[in-house]
């Protein structure tokens, strides 16, 4: 009874503290907005207007139609004009433009013999070579895959076009239907995702900077003369933080749903749950760090040290399935990961408590595992 | 002056601590009666943080028994902390909050609540001048107003022990004296309290004092006492060059100490020289020295003697 008199004056004073703290305040709210506005907006893996140069050696009609054609698919956009090629390459040394296309002075004999072209000849071997040249080079700086990927993508662009025909509608080789997210809008991956990601960075450097916050003002000195107890300390300063990140959990899914139009599906239970849990995994996980790290600024470094691979490898911008085995395993050891897979499933794609469960599961056993480990280390702290 | 009841507060026996390989606290033996209040007066690093933590139960003892308020430590830290005030030597209250807001936290920590936890405010309010100042900042105060807060804090749960680690090292003299008038008020009031400090005038205050250099006690007993124990006599004296003088002086083993005090110096000879004026003036110096001076010993030549001894020990 005393113990929780304790635990609810510690929570009372860093509530008080925090409504003082006017930037930590504004920080709460703005932070998952603005991020929303920034990642909902920016994160599109769907590239589109890349500044391109042209190179025109066949200074013909066709060309120019060509480049039209190209323009049109709104992949590029052609931001300069060169003669040579040397021209183009040193545009792209210089970043000006991340590619460049070249158009052979040859292009008629070329587009003539060319499969692209559909002229009803039949398929050139590709030993052939005459008939297997292609009509027109792209000259890629490859070191951005993406871009990369996205031109790689023009490499058998139909050009029935040119020749003002209908394109020969060919029968696909699979069927692909889309269950969800059918538009392939970005925002619906990504707006769940940044739940984990806000989350993360806020309850991990809130709850590590406060209680080091108290060792670094010396109120430290302070408290361990009196009767409360590490433990009650470290209850009473983390339950005003569960609140924020519901908070914020609930900013960043109200607003997605407002401004992106990310379904929300009925499973609130499903989604309190995992995202509770996830609160506390992170909060856990903040407070052994503020056992290792001696100021505020430590607090900080460990805590980015979290958020990087929380960003990177937990599925919010590339696929989980796609990355080595290595970081797969650093990946599993991360809430974040966890969290990501749980709230995009309930989400997105509707599923239930029960269809969630390995993931709840391993967040509730990191959150004992945290708070195990993090009230040792205080007591060995306190001598 | 309140005369000493024979009751002790603190008792500790062989009082040891090792950090390792170093004794910061060396085999102290303790007696602290109730009522009074009890200097530690020493160097920095001499030991008297970690003998306090001994003493308040932060800190386990390497060897040695102690009692303090019929606790024995370390075994019942947690009860004895109910009963002990500590006001630590830098400011640990909370700056962004209050000073009602941080009594008001210090005394729910201590389980006072609702009517008594104001009426207790109310009391240290007009106790420690801090009515007009129950809505300020503690960070937009001044180290005066700080310290009564602390104090404030400090004795929120009315400890019959308190501890004081160098309380006045940040605030301007008037402070100071104003503070040391409201420690007289609490020991009155039956409080016993023990303060570390390597302020001269504020040890000259204490009932008892205790010299502490490395670890060791080297005198105790009262600060008048000790001055006349200290087994030296002080002479200031005048030279055009106190620089040279002092260092002529010091390589004489008689001399204990030389030190400047503008343009005089002050000079403590051990009492195994008669009459240290004309021995002093004897000396075939290069720098002559004149208006030779015997003068009353402070507590500060009681603290050089003695952890000069101290030194000497193997």
């Amino acid at each position: 009874m005393k113990s929780l008199g304790r635990i609810v004056a510690v929570f009372r004073k860093e509530l008080m503290q925090i409504r003082r703290d006017r930037v930590t305040l504004g920080m709460i709210v703005m932070l998952p907005f603005v991020q929303l506005l920034l990642f909902g907006y920016a994160i599109n893996t769907d590239v589109r207007n890349i500044p391109a140069a042209v190179v025109d050696q066949s200074g013909s009609a066709l060309g120019r139609i060509l480049t039209q054609i190209v323009s049109a698919t709104q992949v590029v956009d052609f931001v300069e004009r060169f003669d040579d090629p040397a021209a183009a390459e040193r545009a792209i040394v210089t970043g000006r433009v991340r590619a460049a296309f070249i158009i052979p002075p040859d292009l008629a004999q070329r587009l003539v013999r060319s499969p692209a072209a559909g002229h009803g000849l039949a398929t050139p071997r590709a030993t052939d070579e005459q008939l297997s040249r292609p009509v027109a080079q792209w000259i890629v700086d490859g070191s951005d895959t993406t871009i990369a990927a996205s031109i790689k993508a023009l490499r058998a662009m139909p050009l029935n076009e040119l020749f003002d025909e209908a394109s020969n509608q060919a029968t696909p080789t699979f069927e692909v239907v889309l269950f969800y997210n059918p538009e392939q809008r970005t925002a619906v991956n990504i707006v769940p995702g940044l739940v984990g990601i806000i989350l993360t960075m806020t309850m991990i450097m809130f709850t590590s900077a406060a209680i080091v916050r108290e060792n670094e003002r010396g109120n430290m000195e302070m408290l361990i003369n009196t009767p409360v107890r590490p433990i009650e300390l470290m209850v009473g300063k983390i339950i005003p933080y569960i609140f924020i990140g519901l908070v914020q959990a609930a900013i960043i899914l109200g607003l997605g749903h407002l401004i992106y139009g990310v379904p929300f599906a009925d499973g609130l239970l499903a989604l309190a749950v995992a995202t509770l849990l996830f609160i506390g995994a992170s909060l856990s996980l903040g407070l052994v760090l503020s056992t290792i790290a001696k100021n505020q600024l430590q607090a900080m470094q460990l805590t980015i040290f979290i958020l990087l691979p929380s960003i990177l490898l937990s599925g919010f911008m590339f696929p989980y399935e796609g990355m080595p085995r290595l970081a797969q395993h650093i990946a599993e050891a991360l809430p974040a990961t966890h969290f990501m897979r749980a709230i995009r499933a309930v989400v997105l794609r509707d599923a239930t408590l029960a269809e969630i469960r390995p993931d709840t599961v391993w967040l509730g056993a990191f959150m004992l595992g945290g708070l195990v480990v993090a009230s040792l280390r205080f007591r060995k702290r306190l001598g | 002056m309140t005369a000493p009841v024979a009751e002790a507060v603190i008792e500790a026996q062989g009082l040891t601590r090792r950090f390792g390989s170093v004794t910061a606290v060396d085999a102290l033996d303790l007696r602290v009666e109730r009522g009074t209040i009890y200097g530690f007066l020493g160097p920095n690093g001499c030991g008297k943080t970690t003998t306090v933590r001994m003493l308040t139960g932060l800190l386990t003892p390497s060897a040695g028994t102690v009692s303090v308020l019929g606790h024995s430590l370390p075994r019942d830290a947690e009860r004895l902390k109910r009963e002990i005030g500590y006001m630590t030597q830098h400011f640990s209250l909370y700056t962004d909050l209050s000073v009602r807001e941080n009594l008001s936290f210090v005394g729910s920590v201590y389980g006072l609540g609702g009517r008594r936890l104001r009426a207790r405010l109310d009391e240290l309010f007009a106790l420690y001048n801090l009515a007009d100042l129950a809505g300020r900042r503690a960070g937009a105060m001044s180290g005066g107003q700080r310290q009564r807060l602390a104090l404030a804090a400090a004795t929120i749960h009315a400890p019959k022990l308190l501890f004081l680690d160098e309380p006045t090292s940040a605030v301007d003299p008037e402070s100071r004296r104003d503070f040391w008038e409201r420690l007289f008020d609490l020991v009155d009031a039956g409080t016993t309290i023990l303060v570390s400090t390597h302020y001269m005038d504020e040890a000259e205050r204490c009932h008892r004092l205790a010299i502490l250099s490395a670890g060791r006690i080297c005198a105790d007993g009262s600060p008048r006492a000790l001055m006349d124990a200290m087994g030296a006599n002080v002479v200031e004296l005048d030279t055009p060059d106190p620089r040279r003088a002092k260092q002529a002086l010091t390589a004489l083993p008689q001399v204990l100490s030389a030190a400047q005090l503008g343009a005089r110096l002050r000079v403590l000879v051990a009492d195994s020289v008669a009459d240290p004026v004309a021995w002093l003036a004897a000396q075939p110096l290069a720098t002559p020295l004149a208006s030779l001076e015997r003068v009353r010993p402070s507590l500060e030549d009681v603290f050089v003697t003695s952890t000069r001894v101290g030194e000497a020990r193997p």
